[in-house]
């Protein structure tokens, strides 16, 4: 029995021994990198909101604590209307490249993962050179291109070189994920009964969901933060984006710099972004796949 | 419920390569059939061929009187249980039971109380609303079943369903298996590399070898009574003893010595010398001293050196070293061996080993000399060019089985 009791305990304890020793020095490091790291990011962002919240005469006092605060330059920018329309057009044509670039997505990246056709290396290397393409090398002759055929300052204008890039970021993405899902699903639905695209539907695809949403997300920020084509591609309210709007604000008067304007627009352009993230974060958590099949 | 038939069923891949060749087999309404071989003997890709995973290259697949080669595996009605159980992970494990169900469009209070049932069956019931990722691996391998058996399928095809559990579960659930089928009488086709679940599972167990169909038979016929020397090595455990012999005028020179035929061996056979390979069931060996005299005479007995003994309580296994000889077929053995992935670890010396399986009352020794007695009414012998047996008994079988011929080889 002693033998036992001694031969049980000893070995736990020589096991776990090396762990917390690596542990303890690993610990202090992240949490000073982290920290770093965060104020780093973080600042910018918090002096943005500062300005925002400043009113005219202290916008330059330098405090990252607004003296008292202000709105007015909240609304300043809905009231006018230089901003209102340009966040509709970024909202709506943002949504737009994201629903339909990530439907295309879906299903080229399901073709690429599943069958093997010729020329899919080719298709997927395309896609790769495309996402690395410089927008601002294209933009000159698309700016000529859309101005004949009738595609300048349009919605669709903008949608199109954004998915046109944002495509194949998904497909890629996308394929990956479809490529994890065991292909056994897929066999045992058909066995039950299903046809080829109820097998896609109820089964692979709410499994790659959280590919899915990982490059809706990643479409959205494409087309709301993209700046080259906004401001090339358009020329009025009638299409301009927010992040080209931005540039055509003016201040309160002629003489005087929009600049607590611009802050309150940034922040509320920021919103969206964040609503986004806050919503999906958890649908981004992969392992959603776990217990299919013994791993 | 209803009869598979397949006559002249091949597979050929696109690079040439033929996993299943021209296969016949009529697997009758109700029964449990074992497909069963060495890994890569186009067992899985068989399975996988009726239940339309695959297509078929040629020959004919024929449900319930039906031709369904081009049929997609929806429209044939089968249900399949995966290796690796092939569980819907994001759906709960009431919802992976109703799934053919939901897909059939059947009424939802219907489709509930036909989850409920196999649920109970299965004794699932209190995991129903649990994801397959919280199951243990019997848990999940049930739900697989329940998937399975809730539809009233044509037929049950099993691919290699125990595979993935622990050696305990695995007999529990093979009985479980057993039970079900027997409950549901419904036909089953189950794939195994274990010639245990073959021989405890299946009413006919049907061994392949390199895509070829050796021997379709019941798990005795097979045992006593094997086709040729892949069937005999593959089926039993600890396997057959193969040994190189020459017979030669109603005797048989073994390694070990010479011992006599019996009349029946000697009758068939005739008197002409010949190179044999000769299989001995483990069994078959018996302590000379523990031997009845009036059992004796059905064998003759030889000194042995002991190699190595292990006693297991209900039974005593014996090891003997034995020269290889180098007469014809050992070469054939040897690639048998490794097909069987048997090949002994000394494979290069100049002994091979035999297993005898002694009474546990025996006193043989390590390292001593022992008198071993053979029952020779139970030698199995192979003609060592093609590997069929020589004393090969063809049976007529209840069952509409197809004459077990292998093609050539």
């Amino acid at each position: 029995m002693a033998t036992i009791t001694a031969g049980s305990t000893a070995r736990p304890a020589a096991r776990r021994a090396p762990i917390p020793k690596d542990r303890k020095k690993i610990q202090p490091m992240w949490v000073v990198g982290s920290i770093i790291i965060v104020l780093y990011a973080i600042i910018p962002i918090l002096w943005i909101l500062s300005l925002s919240f400043k009113s005219q005469t202290t916008i330059t006092d330098g405090a990252i604590i607004p003296k008292h605060f202000s709105w007015v330059n909240y609304s300043t920018i809905f009231k006018t209307g230089v901003f209102v329309r340009p966040l509709i057009n970024s909202i709506g044509i943002a949504i737009i490249s994201t629903v339909i670039a990530v439907l295309l997505a879906t299903l080229a990246a399901y073709a690429i993962a599943r069958l093997n056709f010729p020329g899919k290396k080719l298709v997927l290397s395309a896609a790769l050179g495309i996402a690395m393409f410089p927008p601002i090398s294209i933009v000159g002759p698309l700016f000529n291109m859309w101005r004949s055929l009738g595609l300048y300052d349009t919605w669709p204008g903008l949608i199109i070189p954004y998915m046109t890039f944002s495509l194949p970021m998904a497909i890629w993405i996308l394929s990956a994920f479809f490529r994890q899902i065991p292909w056994e699903l897929e066999q045992a639905a058909a066995v039950d009964g299903a046809t080829a695209f109820q097998a896609f539907r109820k089964v692979i695809v709410p499994l790659a969901a959280p590919g899915v949403f990982t490059s809706a997300i990643l479409v959205f920020f494409f087309a709301w933060n993209d700046f080259v084509f906004a401001i090339t591609l358009t020329s009025t309210d009638r299409s301009r984006p927010v992040t080209a709007a931005l540039n055509f604000f003016t201040g309160s008067s002629q003489f005087s710099q929009p600049t607590g304007a611009i802050a309150a627009a940034a922040i509320v352009v920021t919103i969206p972004i964040i609503i986004m993230v806050l919503i999906f974060q958890r649908r981004i958590v992969a392992g959603l796949t776990s217990g299919a099949v013994k791993g | 419920m209803s009869e598979i038939t397949l006559k002249g069923v091949s597979k050929r891949f696109a690079d040439g390569t033929i996993a299943v060749d021209n296969v016949d087999l009529d697997i009758a309404d109700g029964e449990f059939v074992i497909l069963v071989g060495p890994s890569g003997c186009g067992k899985s890709t068989l399975l996988r061929m009726i239940v339309g995973l695959e297509d078929i290259s040629s020959g004919d697949l024929t449900i319930g009187g039906e031709r369904v080669n081009e049929a997609g595996p929806k429209d044939r009605n089968l249900a399949m249980v995966f290796q690796n159980y092939a569980l819907y992970p994001h759906l709960s494990v009431r919802e992976n039971i109703a799934f053919p169900l939901r897909l059939a469009k059947m009424d939802k209070d219907k489709a509930d109380q036909l989850v409920a049932d196999a649920a109970k069956t299965l004794e699932l019931t209190e995991f129903l609303d649990r994801k397959p990722a919280a199951l243990s691996g019997g848990q999940r391998q049930r739900v697989a079943m329940g998937r399975a058996i809730v539809r009233e399928p044509n037929a049950f095809l099993f691919d290699e369903p125990l595979s993935n559990l622990d050696a305990k579960l695995r007999v529990q659930m093979r009985t479980e298996i057993s039970r079900l089928q027997k409950r549901f009488g419904t036909t089953t086709v189950y794939v195994t590399h274990d010639q245990t679940e073959a021989m405890t599972l299946g009413d006919r167990v049907a061994v392949l070898r390199k895509g070829i169909m050796q021997q379709v038979a019941s798990p005795r016929e097979l045992y006593n009574n094997p086709i040729n020397l892949f069937v005999a090595g593959f089926i039993g455990s600890p396997s057959m003893n193969f040994l190189p012999a020459i017979l030669k005028g109603g005797k048989l020179t073994l390694p070990f010595g010479e011992i006599p035929l019996p009349e029946e061996f000697v009758s068939r056979l005739g008197h002409d010398e010949k190179p044999v390979i000769v299989g001995i069931r483990p069994e078959d060996f018996e302590d000379a001293e523990l031997v009845e005299d009036r059992d004796k005479v059905r064998g003759s007995s030889f000194p042995a050196r002991i190699d190595v003994i292990e006693w297991m309580g209900s039974e005593l296994f014996a090891y003997l070293p034995v020269p290889k000889g180098d007469g014809q077929g050992q070469a054939g053995l040897q690639e048998l061996a490794r097909e069987l992935e048997q090949e002994d670890l000394h494979s290069d010396s100049d002994e091979s080993q035999i297993v005898a399986r002694l009474d546990p009352a025996s006193r043989v020794r390590e390292g001593e000399e022992a008198q071993l007695w053979v029952d020779t009414s139970r030698l199995h012998l192979f003609d060592p060019e093609t590997g069929d047996s020589l004393n090969y008994q063809a049976q007529d079988e209840p069952n509409p089985t197809p004459a077990p011929g292998q093609s050539s080889n």
